[in-house]
């Protein structure tokens, strides 16, 4: 500190920072990018434990004797589901009942703001059947839940056939310490959404639900199944969650311990834990089947995880046995395989050093600013221009911000007026609108404080930029936080466009170079990169009906269930990167 | 006619707006044959023992123990009792040196599922409950409540001695005296719950040994700790009131009840078949009643089974009794114990019960209870109360007592009824203090016939001081269960020439008319999470604030307190010599 007290070995630090900003800005860019390479290479990562005593893989029974039966009611439900053309209410309410259960069944209603093309749906009624085993001698305080979802067509029917032959087997055991809620619900997240908010009394989506008959205290853990083999090889473990949201990781955790010990292939996102593994060959592993209501529970204060297996008997014995909340272990962690994670220490210092890249910028504008050029003697008259100065900054903030604003509420807005006129489909309208206004952006009058102050000066577009590379940096820092994976992603695209440009870079090349690193350019080659990790590598042309698809279902994912990915690139990074556009084109 | 006779009316007047009058019926249950040969020796004391068993509609089986004690002896006034027969030495000190009155003490484990079985004989929150009504002659009314519930806690090997200010109340209508007296300032009451208490065999244990045969003979062998914890319901109680004695009440005369009610769960014992029978349920058959008790009865609730298509009792007996039980008349069979010819040839009895079918019956009045929203900053509690009676509607009592760091926001409280606002007609509201005493709210509402009655009310969960959260590993934090208390229109008027004996579970609730019947209800305990600090987080803000505090702080201060001078470069040695050479002369030194 007494470096910064000293003016002559500050004056050097900074003459330093400023001289060495652009090797700086690039080493820090190659560490950051190479940290998180790094971690995924298995030194630099923690070994997953489980954080809490009483979830230790110990003391439960690895048996689960009706797996038969389970089989049988899956093809029984298979067939009711057939008949009753959807959701086999009746059926499953009487068989949850036989199976000694109290069950009780909650409708739900909501309307798409535009019909989803991909799940054909628009008007969407359905019903959740819930059954819930009461735990002797515990007070309904506390409750698991083990869901299951009635998809359309041939899907998942195992799944509700295992749930249901696990109620039946719970049903006879005697050391349930807390109620346990069997559900079976419609229109996957739309009928879990509609299910959660009904069960705490809260309406944030606009949904509309009857209210629940029964309940069985607070939601400590929910697991959700997906199965749709009746031979089952390998398990798979999906832990993402609306916004980021991760599950504790001592519940993953527990479940690869169970698969270790029943000696189950155990994979996440489709990849096997450990390359011995998958020296055995698992040709006939199954594919997930995606869009399976993921991790709703954690905004609701419960945890969940996705699995389809059978070993999460076992799972749902600890959770029962377990005397607290789940508090230990990690909420945030990046898991590169099963048996290693990253945690939110060792992640966060990549994206540190692609955040530094912009506060190193600011620092050099700043200090850029700060020394008005001596070769001239307009400096004081820059001082008494600091009014239009203000406004010339102003403008362009609140039109990029308008812009994003018309980005986020014109496309569901307008899309009966543009289907009126346009022969488009109704989500075709609005995925069309986004990316029209989108477009439109780019075309924006851009250079406002030419009106306003007659001439453009050096200084201005010195301000504009340091703030916006200011409000990327706190932007990217907060959206980093909450997920991780958005934020770095973003970050790395936008990043180096924000560093370097200014309104002296060739026009034609910096724009190409921009619109490239633009938020909907990064989706659409996600969307191609996605592809090619699934390996199903698809053409341009189905690639973009894939992206266009992609969009709307953010925009639906947005009104349905508050995911927050559509008014964060609508209302904060496209403004932000129409500033730097507007700088680019500075006058 | 001629054993059945009602001795007392006490009416109770809870306010000018509670319309609630609560008579007392007491009745003498002692048959004149059976006082002659037990206990002839010593006609000032009494004990009578009786298992009800009721095969409930969803395949359960319930069975009620209650052990009644009946001493003329006078506690009050300060009278020094020092012998006692049949009666517990240890409660009865209890009762002198307390003054109390009246006390009800209950320890469940498991929550009464009323929608699957109907209103139990004697309600009891999950948890342990209490609640005394002492003399008015105490003095100190909260300091003698605090030392009983220690003595208490001592007696039932429990936690009551974790009962103090913060959840403790006195409700001004919901719980009133049930034995004769005519106090009924609530002062003089004291009512708490410990939702989280758990119980086991430890509680059990002290709470047989209070009976005279202990669990040596009679019912009471029945009572094996490792059957009756594997159930679904378990709930052991003892009531202390003062009753009268005969038709005059000119002496009362002591009533120690215990009971016991437990719920077998045929589903994970029976493997799915429907049967029962006694040595299935508790691993023990009878042999013979308590020699000191002047009555021992079974009884078995027949009434949804009058011919017998339903199930099949074995041994089958004719002696059968009616009752008016929460305003449905039952039918019961008897087998009464101190008969030779009940045991049968084997000297042993074991009842035994198959089941052929069984339907759903629904209770007229049944309350549900959650906590709404999400997050860790507010909440709602929603109190759901349906009355399922077809036409009539009827008043019932609300007790609500919450601890105070839920903060309810009172102005928040709505009660509503199919859709519309229902004003109740009552409302008594204590507020919280922080960390002395719990919210209290009273509400006298009406419930329309066949409808749900929502009652609402938010709350802010308070910060509590970190010395006040407990434990790292723990579930949350528990908020008792809320008390219905409510006069059920009956389904069946009192038919008046009933000359059979009623059993002692149908008359513990004073009923004045038996047009409608007294009913309690417990909902559901809450749990609620606080707000709670990562406590491994002070040691981060430590080494974070130690830092910024040595790094930034330190620089800061030195910035400000060093003064800045403009520091001459050293003068040269020749330089400082010629000065030394000027000074020596008088001649100013150079610069």
């Amino acid at each position: 500190m007494g470096l910064l007290s000293d003016p002559n070995r500050r004056r050097a630090l900074i003459n330093l920072l400023t001289r060495l900003n652009a090797p700086i800005c690039a080493v820090c860019y190659i560490a950051g990018v190479a940290w998180f390479m790094g971690l995924a290479f298995e030194p630099f990562t923690l070994r997953t434990y489980m954080s809490e005593n009483a979830m230790g893989s110990t003391m439960v029974e690895e048996r689960f004797p009706a797996g038969e039966r389970a089989l049988a009611t899956g093809r029984e439900f298979a067939a009711h589901k057939k008949r009753a053309g959807g959701m086999p209410v009746d059926w499953l309410v009487k068989t949850m009942q036989s199976r000694g259960l109290e069950v009780f069944t909650q409708k739900f209603s909501r309307t798409l703001p535009f019909p989803d093309e991909n799940k054909e749906r628009y008007m969407v009624k359905g019903t959740n059947v819930y059954g819930i085993l009461r735990a002797p001698r515990a007070p309904r305080t506390e409750a698991l839940v083990l869901t299951a979802p009635c998809s359309p067509g041939d899907d998942n029917n195992q799944a509700v056939g295992l749930l249901l032959g696990l109620a039946q087997y719970f049903r006879n055991q005697i050391y349930w310490a807390k109620d346990i809620i069997f559900l079976v619900n419609e229109h996957d997240l739309i009928g879990m959404q509609a299910w959660l908010e009904g069960y705490h009394h809260t309406n944030t989506t606009g949904i509309d639900w009857s209210p629940l008959q029964g309940r069985g205290g607070s939601i400590q853990a929910a697991l959700s199944l997906e199965l749709s083999s009746d031979i089952i090889t390998s398990l798979d473990l999906v832990l993402e969650g609306l916004n980021g949201q991760l599950p504790n990781l001592d519940l993953a955790n527990l479940f690869y311990a169970f698969c270790q010990k029943i000696g189950v292939t155990c994979t996440i996102q489709g990849k096997p834990c450990c390359p011995d593994h998958d020296a055995d060959g698992n040709e006939a592993s199954q594919r997930p089947t995606m869009g399976g209501p993921r991790a709703f529970f954690t905004c609701h204060h419960c945890w969940q995880v996705r699995t389809n297996d059978f070993s999460f008997i076992n799972q749902i014995l600890k959770l029962n046995n377990l005397l607290e909340r789940l508090h230990q272990s990690y909420f945030f962690y990046l898991m590169p395989s099963l048996s290693h994670f990253v945690s939110i220490g060792y992640y966060m210092p990549a994206f540190g050093l692609l955040a530094v890249i912009l506060l190193l910028r600011a620092l050099d504008l700043w200090v850029q600013l700060a020394t008005p050029p001596v070769r001239t003697e307009d400096g004081i008259a820059d001082l008494e221009q600091s009014s239009p100065e203000v406004l010339s900054v102003l403008t362009p903030l609140v039109i990029s911000h308008l812009t994003g604003a018309a980005l986020y509420f014109f496309p569901i807005q307008f899309q009966a007026t543009a289907v009126e006129h346009f022969p488009v489909s109704e989500s075709e309208a609005v995925v069309l609108t986004a990316i029209a206004i989108y477009t439109a952006g780019l075309a924006l009058p851009h250079n406002t404080h030419r009106l306003l102050s007659g001439e453009g000066v050096e200084q201005d577009w010195r301000v504009l930029k340091l703030i916006a590379v200011l409000y990327m940096a706190v932007l990217l820092g907060c959206t980093a936080l909450i997920n991780f994976s958005l934020g770095f992603i973003l970050a790395l695209t936008l990043v180096p466009m924000a560093a370097f440009i200014t309104p002296h870079r060739p026009k034609v090349l910096s724009a190409f170079i921009m619109v490239i690193l633009s938020p909907a350019c990064t989706l659409l080659f996600l969307v191609f990169f996605f592809q090619d990790l699934q390996e199903i590598p698809v053409s341009f042309e189905d690639g973009w009906m894939l992206f266009l698809s992609v969009i709307s279902q953010g925009i639906l994912d947005h009104s349905l269930y508050g995911s927050l990915v559509y008014p964060l690139i609508a209302l904060m990074v496209y403004p932000c990167w129409l500033l730097f556009w507007n700088i680019l084109f500075w006058k | 006619m001629a054993e059945q006779r009602f001795r007392v009316y006490v009416c109770v007047r809870v306010g000018a707006c509670v319309c609630m009058c609560l008579g007392l019926c007491v009745w003498d249950a002692t048959p004149p044959e059976t006082t002659t040969t037990s206990a002839g020796a010593h006609p000032k004391d009494d004990f009578q023992e009786e298992l009800v068993i009721r095969p409930l509609q969803s395949g359960d089986v319930y069975a009620s123990f209650q052990f009644r004690t009946l001493w003329e002896t006078d506690f009050m006034k300060g009278n020094k009792v020092s012998h006692y027969r049949l009666f517990p030495k240890s409660l009865g000190q209890v009762i002198s040196k307390f003054s109390v009155r009246e006390l009800h003490i209950s320890f469940t484990q498991g929550y009464w599922r009323t929608m699957q079985w109907g209103q139990p004989f004697m309600p009891s929150p999950p948890g342990a409950e209490l609640w005394v009504w002492f003399q008015d002659s105490v003095t100190d009314v909260d300091g003698t409540w605090k030392e009983l519930t220690n003595v208490l806690s001592g007696i039932f090997c429990a936690s009551l001695n974790f009962i103090d200010s913060t959840n403790t109340v006195q409700p001004s209508a919901s719980f009133k005296p049930l034995g004769i007296g005519n106090v009924t300032d609530h002062r003089f009451l004291r009512y708490a719950t410990l939702p989280r208490e758990i119980v086991c065999t430890e509680n059990l244990t002290p709470w047989k040994k209070l009976l005279p045969c202990g669990s040596k003979a009679g019912l009471a062998v029945l009572m094996k700790s490792e059957k009756l914890f594997h159930s679904s319901f378990h709930s052991q109680a003892v009531h202390i009131r003062p009753v009268c004695q005969d038709s005059e009440c000119t002496t009362t005369s002591w009533e120690l009840r215990q009971t016991l009610n437990v719920v077998f769960d045929l589903h994970t014992s029976g493997q799915g078949k429907r049967e029962w029978s006694l040595f299935k349920m508790f691993s023990r058959t009878l042999t013979e009643a308590c020699p000191l008790a002047s009555s021992s009865k079974i009884y078995i609730d027949i009434t949804d089974n009058p011919q017998g298509e339903q199930f099949e009792l074995t041994p089958a007996t004719h002696l059968l009794s009616q009752a008016v039980v929460l305003g449905d008349r039952r039918t019961f069979s008897v087998y009464d114990l101190t008969e030779a010819n009940t045991f049968g040839s084997m000297r042993s009895l074991n009842l035994l019960i198959r089941w052929k079918s069984s339907d759903m019956l629904r209770p007229l009045l049944h309350a549900e209870r959650y906590v709404a929203g999400y997050g860790l900053q507010t909440g709602e509690i929603h109190t759901l109360m349906y009355n399922y009676h077809p036409f009539r509607s009827f008043p019932i009592l609300l007790l609500d007592s919450v601890p105070w760091y839920l903060r309810l926001y009172i102005h928040t409280l709505t009660v509503t009824s199919k859709g519309k606002d229902n004003k109740p007609s009552y409302i008594h509201y204590q507020p919280s203090k922080d960390r002395v005493r719990p919210h209290l709210l009273e509400m006298l509402v009406q419930l329309p016939p066949n409808s749900v009655t929502e009652v609402t009310v938010q709350f802010e969960r308070a910060l509590l001081k970190w010395t006040e959260y407990t434990p790292d590993p723990n579930h949350g934090f528990y908020v008792g269960s809320s008390v219905i208390s409510a006069l059920v229109p009956s389904m069946v008027a009192m038919d008046t020439n009933n000359t059979k004996e009623r059993p002692l579970f149908s008359s513990f609730f004073p009923c004045k008319e038996e047009s409608s019947y007294f009913v309690r209800i417990y909902t559901e305990p809450l749990l609620v999470n606080l707000p709670t600090p990562d406590f491994s987080m002070p040691y981060n803000v430590i080494c974070l604030t130690c830092t910024v505090v040595a790094v930034g702080y330190g620089s800061l201060y030195n910035l400000l307190t060093r003064s800045f001078q403009i520091e001459e470069p050293n003068p040269r040695l020749a330089k400082r010599i010629a000065n030394v050479i000027r000074r020596l002369r008088g001649v100013p030194p150079l610069a």
